[in-house]
């Protein structure tokens, strides 16, 4: 027989994190061309919640510095184009917003073009604008940026083929099972209907999510426009009703934890 | 319930080099760290040429099989230290990527068995509109792996065989982990 360290006490309770079905783009979503040879061709094979999907790394603070969150002020001069102040709270589903969790942005410049090597758009470069920006969020979840407004930019998936204009956002939640990178994009942007990248999201409502709200309270009179879109990343798993407490009795198992 | 829906997601693009990496994000612990190990693997598409523009990143507990996070019921890491556990590395040209770190310890699985040591991977790249998951096992935790709720619900053993890495003939402290998107040995990827 196997020797294994000392077993834990029975009934490891963990929290438990719902699986989203039908929400997430389809991994073979042919009409973006780059999934062709990339999306595994086997299904996923689902496993239990363990202790490594209910952790997950905790950074924050010391990371990132204040400076890092406003794009517009990381070099010698302003930045061409439109300032804006990009801002919202990052939740799970169950509504509880989660502090302290790290929040990574890159966009393209005001003229679309990417401070990358392999971006070969013949826009401009902007020198005071590198389109990279970080920032923890703070007690109520809310993290906040000032940036460029990006602009759109030609690709070559299909014949005149156009990126509506749009934010990267890397999300850590607090657990691995949360891990969400993903696009936020502009209100009323024309391109919506052409971008198989936006319309790989199966339901039209939740694409719609994807789309930030433009907010005059959040605008800075004489200086930035406000855009505002929160995140919501996954909550506990299944209905879960608010049993009365019972004397006598512990938590219902599988609730604790991810209320947190 | 409250019951906010979901934020979809969407892929990396072609241009994350400019926004994830972090210069320390593949050294979850510095190289001299006594103990520590070194995993590189190259990123593969479905038709086995390199990915240059992908992220590898892993999550894991400590040696002891422990995790400094708040949701792990059995309380804070004895030793007090704060171990990362998570590195991050985008690919090379030639697919390459590189992560140094420990080795982590076995854990206790809710069902009362035990989890053999692992990573957890998130696979990031253009044209997967989702990460894709997988673990990185270890060749040399036979007894542990066969016992492993994860490893032995995977039937096929070629299936299976994937999530192990090889190890280095010569260097106890190497091993080798590749990670095929789709097609011929295409690695087992998870719904967690």
């Amino acid at each position: 027989m196997t020797t294994h360290p000392p077993s834990p006490p029975a009934g490891l309770i963990l929290p438990s994190y719902e699986r989203p079905s039908g929400l997430h783009p389809p991994l073979d979503s042919p009409g973006y061309r780059s999934t062709a040879l990339r999306a595994p061709s086997q299904p996923l094979v689902m496993i239990p919640q363990g202790l490594t999907e209910i952790t997950g790394p905790v950074l924050g603070e010391g990371r990132v510095a204040p400076a890092d969150a406003d794009l517009t002020t990381q070099h010698a001069g302003q930045p061409m184009g439109e300032r804006i102040i990009v801002t919202g709270r990052v939740l799970d589903s169950d509504g509880r917003p989660i502090p302290a969790t790290l929040v990574e942005v890159w966009q393209a410049n005001a003229a679309g073009r990417y401070q990358h090597a392999t971006d070969i758009h013949p826009a401009p470069l902007d020198p005071n604008f590198s389109g990279v920006g970080r920032c923890v969020t703070d007690s109520e979840g809310r993290y906040r940026f000032v940036t460029i407004k990006p602009g759109a930019y030609p690709w070559r998936n299909h014949p005149n083929a156009w990126r509506p204009a749009h934010i990267h956002f890397s999300l850590f939640g607090r657990a691995f099972t949360q891990r969400l990178v993903t696009q936020m994009y502009f209100p009323n942007d024309p391109l919506f209907e052409y971008d198989p990248i936006f319309n790989s999201i199966p339901d039209p409502k939740a694409r719609q999510r994807l789309i930030s709200r433009f907010d005059i309270n959040l605008t800075e009179p004489d200086w930035a426009l406000g855009y505002e879109w929160d995140i919501v990343l996954r909550g506990s798993a299944g209905t879960v009703f608010e049993a009365q407490p019972v004397a006598g009795k512990q938590p219902v198992a599988g609730r604790q934890g991810a209320q947190r | 319930m409250t019951g906010l829906p979901l934020t979809p997601s969407q892929t990396v693009g072609p241009y994350l080099s400019i926004g994830l990496p972090w210069p320390d994000g593949p050294t979850v612990v510095p190289e001299d760290t006594p103990g520590a190990i070194t995993i590189t693997g190259r990123l593969l598409d479905g038709e086995g040429a390199p990915i240059p523009d992908g992220l590898i990143e892993t999550w894991q507990a400590d040696p002891d099989g422990r995790f400094a996070h708040p949701d792990d019921p059995r309380g804070a890491p004895a030793h007090g230290t704060a171990f990362r556990g998570f590195g991050r590395c985008p690919t090379a040209p030639d697919g390459g990527y590189r992560i140094v770190t420990l080795r982590p310890g076995a854990l206790p699985s809710p069902d009362g068995g035990r989890e053999a040591p692992h990573l957890d991977v998130s696979v990031f790249a253009r044209g997967l509109l989702d990460r894709v998951v997988t673990r990185i096992y270890f060749p040399d935790e036979a007894e542990a792996n066969a016992d492993d709720p994860v490893l032995s619900a995977i039937t096929d053993p070629a299936r299976r065989d994937t999530l192990i890495a090889a190890a280095d003939a010569d260097d106890k402290t190497r091993f080798q982990f590749t990670i095929r998107l789709q097609g011929d040995r295409e690695t087992v990827f998870f719904d967690v």
